[in-house]
């Protein structure tokens, strides 16, 4: 039997305000346990939520770039249950009302295909606070300073059919809130993260199958092989003749499998309510536009740009935009350069990516600007130097933090353009080397290239490839 | 004539006319609270330290002229209402330790208006009763006869104001917490518009019902209180950005011309004769002087007791759940895992009647229940809501009793809770509406060779502070109900 997987997320990002979404408490990452909690995040007798405005302006970012309803009037509502780390006993969410309704976004796939994924809805939330149960010595620690920090869960539509469109989902939104200045994105400090609903059905049945749901993912690579994991587990144990549990399940990292958490019948009922502390929020349609007005160019209008207007390849586009600081790198580049934006594409997604990587950094901690790549490639575009060449200088770039001309000058890797230079270097490798000579005149062409690799070796690779091919092929035909 | 038995607003004369000083006045009344306050149970903290030092320094402030409206005023806050620093209880023992970290709005603003606090006032637990049978520190006497129940759940407040052990005191008011114990111990009560008073730092019992107020000597004494006391706090969502009119200068307005409406509902089965008769009187005062009265039906609001009991409890079961042993208030000695610690930290910490009312409300918000009875109730509010909106549509005011007998013998309703819960079936349709409403002393009945006060209760319109005092203020002009005090307090 064929099977297909159906899968939505949702997902969790934190909101980039300074203060929590109920409290005037700091939000930042790191700090000391619960020295970001004030009385309001701690739950104190007497004490009131006031909602961030800023929250709320993020939330209707959001709504805006993904084609969304905002709603004009939505209810924050109390989830209720025990837990050492969620002080009030509920959490401040939005249920029955969320601000953000109905919405999609395109993502593209590795053949090239598009697929349009809907969003439900998003909802703006309190986080809990953190539980720490090592180092306590059979007791458990309780941090508050991330409860009442705002989160924005975004929930897809159960419209992706295998984990590599899943994780092509996650990260287009990951890029998206970035975007927005919504979210840092961080997923080790878990700003960004997602639980996946899961199920199979066998291929053309109408009816969606019995779902679980993997809670906590926080890498790409996690919810690519949790789903993956999942899907088959899903199949052998329906294969086998045995049936799929609605559950809860966690993904162990280590041992690459998820776990049964809790089943359907042990969920807790959370007894959602209209929180009475808090009035519906309002929201008017001059808000929404003036938010509108700071909405910058999104991701997909970028990439779109990219192709019209510097002439790349969709795929290229891409990845160019896959992040607004990668972004506004290339286009620096680019403009620096005064064209040749294929040139700047190639090297920016391949030497320069490939050195972020190696180093982990991000483009905005790299340590050979955009001006200083475009000084390098202003020496390619003029013949100064060859590509070959020119890694070598980009190498000697990002090790020493030096301009592109003062190492091609310290170390005299100027290009060789001199006809006579070059006739020379060739005549010299002909005479040192008659039997490959003989053996090319009298038909074996492949020698060409020797004499190439031979004449390059002699000018320390420094002669150009355009002219060494000219000369070279009328020297060895005699 | 002696200072105790003196109106907030005669105080703050003397006080500025330097008749008396603050210390003078504070030190009277801490011997009053420490010769009377006991047998009476009003109090469970007297403050006496920060009370001597308040008054030094209303004293300083009179001397050079300065001060706020109420400079060198003795008053005392129901215990509901966090005091920085001081013991706040809720009259619980889950919070028998806790000492609140900030001043609540209202103790706040009272206290820059120049008031001296005397002590925090004894109530039902959690605000959870109409007798303040339910405290954890045992049940408040009524000064008229000390066999009976001063009301509740501000039942603390009503003694010791009606006892002049405090000139006036906070109150809050859910379902007629303060309007049922002033009716009780011929105080005037008001309740104001759900949003006029913050209800930062007074500890929920049901948010969208709870609103603060006060009990006092008169209606004079209530408008300067709440002046201080009103107003936009950026604290509270659901406090409102409206300003606060200076009640004081309206209280002139006269009777002529006023609509008053009476509540058909109110005046059936369950209303002791004898109540309706004195209510009857106080509204012929009032016709007789100017006003004009008719009768007005408000069908829905004999639902208000059953309304009520769903969406209250529904909001306390959730706004109780931060008591739950980790972070202050009680916890129990040793707990074996989590859910020990949960359960016996509540189980101990909570009296009766807070569990029961947590249970109701868990289960009216469980799934499956949800709709029938949640929202069914929210729809029935809205009923009501409109009712009185359609009747303030005809009539300045509506009119009725605050309750349906005068004061009750401590224990004769705390085996039957329905019956205890119908003592405020005239009081909570204002709490289900947002209205303000007050209650205001209008004569007495005879029982057990004891003379019990009796209320009279006017509704108003949102934000209708003002009418609702200056009618109240002029019917004591007409009359001096207010000016009773029980034998033995005077």
């Amino acid at each position: 039997m064929t099977w297909e997987t159906v899968i939505g997320l949702e997902i969790h990002a934190q909101l980039a305000t300074r203060s929590k979404i109920f409290s005037g408490s700091a939000t930042a990452y790191g700090a000391t346990p619960n020295t970001q909690a004030n009385l309001v995040d701690l739950g104190y007798p007497g004490v009131l939520p006031v909602l961030n405005g800023d929250a709320v302006k993020m939330a209707i970012r959001f709504g805006l770039a993904t084609g969304s309803k905002i709603a004009r009037r939505s209810v924050f509502a109390r989830k209720n249950y025990f837990y050492p780390d969620l002080p009030k006993g509920y959490q401040i969410s939005q249920y029955e009302r969320p601000v953000v309704e109905d919405g999609s976004l395109e993502i593209v796939l590795e053949d090239g295909t598009r697929k349009t994924i809907g969003i439900t809805r998003a909802h703006l939330e309190e986080d809990a606070g953190k539980s720490l149960h090592e180092d306590f010595h059979g007791l458990s620690g309780i941090d508050l300073n991330r409860a009442g920090t705002p989160l924005l869960e975004i929930v897809s539509e159960p419209d992706l059919r295998s984990a590599k469109e899943a994780v092509a989902y996650m990260k287009k939104i990951h890029t998206l809130v970035r975007y927005l200045g919504i979210c840092d994105g961080n997923m080790q400090e878990g700003s960004f993260r997602c639980d996946a609903n899961v199920s199979v059905r066998p291929a053309g049945q109408a009816e969606f199958g019995t779902r679980a749901e993997i809670k906590n993912l926080n890498s790409f690579r996690f919810v690519e092989r949790a789903i993956n994991y999942e899907v088959e587990r899903q199949i052998d144990l329906i294969e086998g003749g045995g049936k799929v549990v609605q559950e809860t399940r966690l993904y162990d990292p280590d041992k690459g499998e998820t776990r049964s958490m809790r089943s359907k019948e042990e969920a807790n009922d959370y007894r959602y309510f209209p929180d009475p502390d808090l009035l519906p929020l309002a929201i008017g349609e001059d808000l929404i536009e003036s938010v509108r007005t700071t909405l910058p160019e999104l991701p997909d209008e970028k990439a779109a740009r990219f192709v019209r207007d510097f002439g790349l390849s969709e795929y290229d586009a891409g990845v160019l935009t896959a992040s607004r600081e990668m972004a506004d790198y290339y286009e620096t580049v680019v403009s620096r350069l005064g064209g040749s934006a294929k040139l700047a594409a190639n090297w920016v997604m391949g030497e320069l990516s490939g050195a972020l990587n190696k180093e982990n950094l991000d483009v905005t901690g790299s340590r050979v600007g955009a001006d200083a790549l475009a000084g390098l490639l202003v020496r390619i575009a003029d013949n100064t130097i060859s590509g070959k060449i020119a890694k070598e200088v980009f190498e000697a770039m990002w090790s020493e933090g030096a301009a592109a001309d003062a190492i091609i000058e310290a170390k005299g890797l100027k290009q060789i353009t001199d006809t006579s230079a070059i006739e020379k270097a060739i005549d010299e490798v002909m005479a040192k080397n008659p039997q490959q000579l003989a053996d090319y005149r009298s038909g074996k062409d492949k020698l060409f290239g020797f004499f190439v690799g031979q004449v390059m070796k002699a000018t320390q690779g420094k002669a150009n490839p355009a002219q060494l091919n000219e000369l070279l092929k009328r020297k060895l035909g005699g | 004539m002696s200072l105790h038995t003196l109106t907030v607003a005669e105080l703050a004369a003397g006080l500025r006319a330097r008749q008396f000083s603050s210390l003078e006045l504070t030190l009277h009344f801490l011997g009053r609270i420490e010769r009377l306050g006991p047998e009476l149970n009003a109090f469970v903290t007297v403050t006496a330290d920060r009370a001597l030092d308040d008054a030094r320094r209303a004293d300083e402030s009179l001397a050079k002229g300065e001060g706020g409206p109420l400079a060198g005023v003795p008053i005392a806050h129901k215990d509901i209402f966090c005091t920085d620093g001081i013991l706040t209880t809720c009259s619980s023992k889950m919070l028998s330790n806790f000492v609140a970290p900030y001043d609540a709005t209202v103790v706040e603003r009272w206290r820059a208006a120049g008031t001296v606090l005397l002590g925090k006032t004894n109530m039902d637990e959690f605000a959870m009763g109409s007798s303040n049978e339910t405290s954890f520190y045992g049940p408040v006497k009524n000064p008229w006869d000390p066999r009976r129940v001063p009301g509740g759940s501000s039942g603390g407040s009503a003694a010791a104001v009606a006892a002049c052990l405090a000139p006036a005191a906070s109150g809050t008011d859910t379902g007629g917490s303060i309007r049922q114990p002033a009716a009780l111990t011929n105080l005037t009560g008001l309740k104001p518009t759900y949003g006029r008073v913050s209800r930062y730092g007074m500890i929920a019992f049901a948010s969208s019902l709870d609103q603060g107020g006060m009990l006092t000597r008169s209606a004079e004494d209530a408008a300067l209180l709440l002046k201080a006391m009103a107003g936009f706090d950026p604290r509270d969502s659901t406090s409102v950005d409206a300003p606060v009119p200076d009640y004081g200068a309206e209280l002139a307005t006269p009777l002529e011309g006023l609509r008053v409406g009476i509540i058909r509902e109110f005046f059936g089965e369950g209303l002791d004769p004898a109540v309706g008769k004195r209510v009857q009187d106080a509204i012929e005062v009032l016709r007789a002087n100017g006003a004009s009265i008719v009768e007005v039906s408000l069908p829905a609001l004999p639902l208000s007791v059953p309304t009520y009991y769903v969406v209250a409890p529904a909001e306390c079961s959730s706004n109780l759940s931060r008591f739950d042993g980790v972070r202050f208030g009680h916890r129990c000695d040793s707990p074996r895992d989590l859910p020990d610690l949960y359960k016996r930290s509540r189980g101990e910490g909570f009296g009766d009647e807070v569990k029961r009312r947590i249970m109701t409300g868990t289960y009216v918000l469980s799934a499956g229940y949800y709709d029938a009875y949640y929202l069914k109730a929210q729809k029935v509010r809205q009923l009501i809501a409109a009712d009185f909106a359609r009747a303030f549509g005809e009539v300045d005011v509506v009119i009725g009793p605050t309750a349906p007998t005068a004061a009750f013998e401590l224990g004769a309703k705390t085996s039957d809770p329905i019956t205890m819960y119908l003592n405020d079936i005239y009081t909570i349709g204002a709490n289900l509406a947002g209205l303000p409403a007050i209650s205001i002393p209008c004569g007495f009945v005879q029982e057990g060779g004891k003379a019990l006060p009796v209320g009279l209760q006017l509704v108003g319109p949102h934000f209708a502070e003002s009418r609702l005092l200056s009618v109240s203020h002029q019917y004591q002009q007409l009359t001096d109900w207010h000016r009773r005090v029980p034998d033995g307090y005077a």
